[in-house]
């Protein structure tokens, strides 16, 4: 799950990281009593779920509380990258010397959270990993101790950043990663970590990703859910407990367990269709489940036809038909459905829907095939 | 013999008295798969279904000779499970529970690394070799005995594909399914270096899917091998940056991507099929070709 970064820099403060006061601003009126309340130069910065929030225009400063309120309001509404601009940071400006680049991330290679260092800050970390390796140290973290300050130490100084840098800066590597395991962050970046004129080091821009898997534990964290994504359907269907994501074409696809969907969209293509989504339904499911996943496929006004495709263990062909015939009335008038089912109950659940006037797919090919063509056939 | 587990393998099942670990463990019984025990702490002393019930896996090990852990523990104590088994000196751990934090699952591999112990998954439809039984939850009647070997990241993706195995008259040596999480015990590299050395196995089927970078250490591996290999890749279709499902089923940047993976496997001189139905042929001809 991402957060804000006004909701990361929480975080790392508790933490004991230090970071700029800021205040979060949904009106330009908003902004500029916050931005009266520090005083002095403020910066002002979109809060929306993408990297790259600079060049969009997404950040600016603002020498007084007038032009605040003339910045926030512009970047308010903002789109960028797809997401409409609900909240700015207003922070008092900083006067940056130097930027370095802490973080901490999940790597699969490792099997554990891996520290990643550069003394080149500021920037795209993974344009200076491609374009300037050597700028880059990376160290596997321990996960039975996490990052002692030394060790952070180290590592900094190895980066080459300045005394002051590598000891203030270690304490506050330490306390990332800290944050990191403690928040079940798969991903904790301070991008940039500045070093100010009047030599402060402090924590610039944050950036944390929480682990799904463990927001049943982050409860706190679990209740700053907000769409991630530039499409409301992908947010409805986590809160409806759906594994749903959304896809540009007009074929939706319903079935269990995550490579068999992955594959029927790979089907669908090769047929020549164009799947409106992935939605994995899981094990087991009964027939309200199934009406429930069909009737969410529908909800996207670009779905003309849905491919269910089951291959029944604990998952039961008459359930699948059921939710099916259960769906239909609620679903567009002469919506092209066709199930396949492989496995326990077939036989039932391929009679239900021959008495339904249901199309039924031999196999997950056949399935295909027939609603592409049904799609096809609707449109002329 | 087989990979992994056969005739001879004695099954704990962590978990054995909630209402995934009874089912299935009736199942796996009905495999043929000798299960010894079962444990859930608070409820030892007890019978499941006939199978002795014990309060740690230790106990479990000491009094029944268990040697595999089948774990059917909830996502908030899976990882703990798996690191009791390891503990308690379990050779195979397969371990089915999905949604586990995946920093729980960096620790106990960090436990796993001081322990002889080799884990399958988690988030996995765990293994099977046909006529000995199962351990986990795949459709036992899918599979035919026979000498190819089989290795997926998937659940049904596997049924679909052992079944296309199956009816074209292909039988199956050993089928593991490793699981769709970033952090996993065993990759796909590990199964074919196992069956390489598996003298019942004269081929192997491996589907794979976006994310991370396994398909593509396994295809460096597979360069290497004596018998065939025959690969196929899901979420062609897939787009970049977006989860499809499984935890680790995504292609962040660059890497992991379906192309990626289907290049490194036929640079190795793997056949890759285009879709499931192709993986049949593909292997009849491997396996002509000896």
């Amino acid at each position: 799950m991402k957060i804000h970064e006004y909701q990361a820099k929480d975080i790392l403060r508790r933490f004991g990281v230090p970071v700029q006061p800021g205040k979060v601003a949904t009106t330009a009126d908003e902004a500029e009593r916050i931005a009266q309340e520090f005083g002095g130069p403020v910066v002002i910065k979109a809060q929306v779920y993408v990297g790259g929030r600079g060049k969009a225009g997404g950040v600016k400063i603002a020498q007084d509380p007038a032009q605040a309120r003339e910045v926030a309001g512009r970047i308010l509404g903002m789109d960028i990258k797809g997401l409409t601009v609900e909240k700015v940071l207003v922070t008092p400006a900083l006067d940056i010397k130097e930027e370095y680049y802490l973080g901490v991330t999940l790597d699969r290679a490792s099997q554990a959270l891996v520290v990643i260092v550069s003394a080149a800050g500021g920037i795209d970390i993974e344009e200076v990993a491609e374009k300037e390796p050597e700028k880059i140290l990376r160290h596997v973290v321990d996960m039975r101790w996490g990052l002692p300050p030394f060790q952070a130490r180290k590592l900094l100084a190895a980066a080459g950043v300045p005394s002051v840098v590598v000891a203030r800066g270690g304490a506050i590597l330490s306390a990332l990663v800290k944050a990191c395991i403690e928040s079940d962050a798969t991903l904790a970046e301070i991008n940039p970590l500045a070093l100010t004129a009047d030599g402060k080091v402090i924590a610039a821009d944050a950036k944390i990703i929480i682990d799904d898997n463990a927001l049943p534990r982050q409860k706190e964290y679990a209740a700053w859910a907000e769409p991630e994504e530039a499409n409301p359907l992908e947010f409805a269907a986590k809160a409806e407990g759906l594994t749903y994501v959304k896809l540009d074409g007009d074929v939706g696809i319903v079935g269990n367990g995550a490579g068999l969907v992955m594959t029927t969209l790979d089907m669908v293509a090769r047929a020549g269709g164009k799947p409106a989504n992935f939605l994995d339904i899981g094990g087991g499911a009964k027939a309200a489940a199934m009406k429930k996943a069909l009737l969410f496929v529908a909800r996207d006004p670009q779905v003309k036809g849905i491919f269910v495709n089951i291959f029944g263990g604990i998952t039961r062909g008459e359930e699948v038909a059921q939710g099916i015939i259960m769906a239909q009335s609620e679903l567009p008038v002469g919506m092209p459905i066709v199930a396949r089912l492989a496995g326990t109950g077939e036989v039932e659940g391929r009679a239900m829907l021959a008495n339904a006037g249901l199309t039924w797919g031999a196999d997950m090919r056949d399935g295909a095939q027939k609603i592409v063509a049904e799609i096809a056939a609707k449109g002329k | 013999m087989s990979i992994l587990f056969d005739k001879n393998s004695r099954v704990v099942v962590q978990g054995i008295t909630g209402a995934e670990g009874s089912y299935h463990a009736k199942r796996m019984i009905e495999s043929g798969a000798n299960v010894v025990a079962g444990m859930t702490p608070g409820k030892g002393g007890q019978s499941a279904d006939g199978v002795p019930v014990f309060d740690t896996v230790s106990q479990a090990k000491a009094r029944t000779g268990a040697d595999v852990a089948c774990i059917f523990v909830p996502p908030a104590g899976a990882a703990d499970a798996i690191m009791e088994a390891a503990d308690a000196g379990i050779g195979l751990v397969v371990c089915i529970t999905e949604l586990i934090p995946v920093l729980d699952m960096a620790r106990a591999m960090t436990f796993l690394k001081e322990h002889p112990t080799r884990l399958i998954g988690p988030n996995c439809p765990g293994l099977a070799t046909p006529g000995a039984g199962k351990v986990g939850i795949m459709p036992y009647h899918i599979f035919k005995e026979g000498r190819v070997g089989f290795v997926s990241r998937s659940g049904t993706l596997t049924y679909e594909v052992v079944s296309l195995l199956t009816a074209a008259g292909i039988g199956q040596s050993s089928c593991i399914g490793i699981g769709g999480d970033p952090i996993i015990g065993t990759t796909f590299i590990d199964c074919l270096r196992l069956f390489e050395q598996d003298d019942q196995t004269d081929a192997v089927v491996m589907c794979g899917e976006i994310g991370g970078s396994d398909e593509e250490d396994a295809a460096a591996y597979a360069a290497t091998m004596k018998k065939p290999v025959i690969g196929f890749i899901s979420g062609r279709t897939a787009p970049a940056g977006k989860r499809m499902g499984h935890a680790g089923a995504i292609v962040s940047g660059t890497s992991g991507s379906a192309q990626g993976k289907v290049e490194a496997l036929q640079k190795a001189n793997v056949p890759v099929a285009d879709t499931i139905f192709d993986i049949p042929e593909l292997t009849k001809q491997a396996l002509a070709r000896g």
